[in-house]
């Protein structure tokens, strides 16, 4: 990624801990435990749908979790082209009648998750689909909300927001990076 | 071009790099689930106008490619040379153009002459796919090849692939060898002299004359398909004579390493070259070659597809 700009922390492990315990409390009362499958969108959604998974399974009920790359179902490959790049698409069960939340890092301007809905789509009827995020940076292009969110920012169009997960950067957290004038 | 992008046409794997190569077999991988799937079809290329354009009689490929497409979401349209205009003399660029003219997007070329698919590439700006040119190339079968010797060994490299039978004839035998050495495997090829084209060494294989010798010295064997609509020059003596000397038999088969792979591009001449007990046997991963071989050309449909060449690049540092 660039490396130019500069950078703000938003949230530091501490923080990313104490989001995901409420996020995940907030997930166990959506709908009962047995009928929840977690279903996180490449790459870091499907980190942090597994971490959520396993704080509610905490008390009790194992939640199934999977993985969406959305990459197949994209908007925009007669103008950027194919991403070289095709994740693991794994859905764990059969979703007719299942409560299923999608997880994914950002929210940003809704395509991914239109992508997502038209994936998951082709592979059942869930009963109901709900939307959880770590941030929320605004600037939708399409009429999409999340139901349980981390932390709502507002920042530049040119900014990036990079969710760090342990995983596969090392570390928890979330930086701001803005990128200047572009 | 960057070695991560394959530029308009899939012509053969002499041209390619190894990392255009392995970026194929990777971007294969999520493409077989798609094919497991209740609802087996993504709409990666709605919209999309292909022609398989077909001048040789063709069973599995055509329909591997057909699948490939469907399974993508792509409008196709099927054109053979029996009845259409090739019929009454049409030459290959002005049915393209026609084509072209039409708006098409992509055009699956098969056809008996080697160079074809280039010639083709070279004057429309569809892409282009070579589904089999004559002696040439037949990129897609050595491309599935790699993907199943990879998915059952987990690696290419530093394996020993003995390619056999008919290699004067073979397109497949041509791309595998290409594929092979690229990407670091050991090549070997073994058959009759009438059917082993001269100089073949020079592509950097090892020439092995006896089908036993093979067996001992190979992780891999690839068994080609006796070309029987090619035999009437006197290249072997009789089909049963064929079998004796180089036909893979259970027999021949105890003295192989346990661990061998037995790959035919099809279709099976059973009992010529290769026994049926073997070709249904526990080294056969034959079936295998031919489920990969839908996610092997839905990856490369999706690679060439869509997208100026000069933004592609823009695509990997995504962030939306």
């Amino acid at each position: 990624m660039t490396s130019s700009g500069s950078m703000d922390t938003i949230m530091d492990a501490h923080a990313f801990a104490r989001a995901l315990e409420r996020m995940a409390g907030e997930i166990g009362a959506l709908a009962d435990p047995a009928d929840l499958v977690l279903v996180g969108i490449q790459r870091r959604g499907v980190e942090l749908a597994d971490r959520l998974a396993s704080l509610i399974s905490k008390s009790g009920t194992e939640i199934p979790r999977g993985a969406l790359d959305i990459t197949l179902y994209r908007d925009d490959l007669e103008t950027i082209g194919p991403k070289p790049f095709v994740g693991e698409t794994n859905i764990p069960c059969n979703l007719d009648s299942k409560s299923v939340v999608i997880v994914d890092d950002v929210l940003y301007t809704g395509r991914t998750v239109r992508a997502a809905l038209n994936e998951l789509a082709d592979f059942g009827r869930p009963s109901k689909v709900s939307l959880c995020v770590l941030i929320d940076r605004g600037g939708r292009e399409l009429p999409i909300q999340a139901d349980i969110v981390g932390e709502r920012i507002s920042v530049g169009k040119n900014d990036r927001v990079d969710v760090l997960v342990r995983e596969l950067d090392g570390k928890d957290g979330v930086e701001l990076v803005a990128e200047g004038e572009g | 071009m960057t070695a991560l992008e394959l530029g308009k046409d899939l012509l053969g794997l002499e041209s390619l790099t190894a990392q255009q190569i392995v970026l194929i077999l990777d971007t294969a991988e999520p493409f077989k689930e798609v094919s497991e799937r209740a609802i087996k079809k993504v709409p990666t290329l709605r919209g999309k106008t292909i022609v398989n354009l077909f001048f040789e009689v063709s069973t599995r490929t055509r329909i591997s490619f057909e699948f490939a497409e469907k399974r993508l979401s792509a409008d196709t349209v099927n054109v053979s040379s029996q009845g259409s205009a090739v019929q009454k003399g049409e030459n290959l660029v002005d049915t393209a153009r026609n084509l072209e003219a039409m708006r098409i997007d992509m055009v699956v070329i098969r056809h008996p002459s080697s160079g074809a698919a280039k010639f083709l590439a070279d004057r429309i700006d569809s892409n282009v796919i070579n589904a089999g040119d004559g002696k040439h190339e037949h990129p897609t079968q050595a491309l599935l090849d790699l993907l199943t010797i990879r998915d059952k060994r987990g690696r290419i490299e530093g394996l020993r692939v003995c390619i056999c039978g008919d290699i004067l004839h073979s397109r497949v035998a041509r791309s595998n060898i290409w594929g092979l050495l690229k990407l670091g495997a050991e090549v070997a090829v073994c058959g009759p002299r009438s059917l082993m084209p001269l100089g073949i060494e020079q592509l950097g294989v090892r020439v092995i004359s006896r089908i036993e010798e093979a067996i001992e010295w190979a992780d891999v064997l690839n068994i080609l398909r006796l070309q029987l609509e090619r035999m009437t020059g006197g290249f072997i003596p009789s089909l049963r004579e064929y079998n004796r000397v180089f036909g893979v038999t259970v027999k021949r088969l105890e003295q192989a390493r346990h661990d061998l792979l037995i790959l035919h591009p099809g279709p099976i001449n059973r009992g010529v070259e290769i026994d049926s007990a073997v070709a249904d046997g526990s080294h056969s991963v034959i079936l295998d070659q031919v489920t990969n071989g839908i996610a092997v050309r839905m990856a490369v449909l999706y690679l060439l597809s869509g997208g100026r060449r000069e933004t592609a690049e823009a695509a990997m540092g995504l962030n939306v």
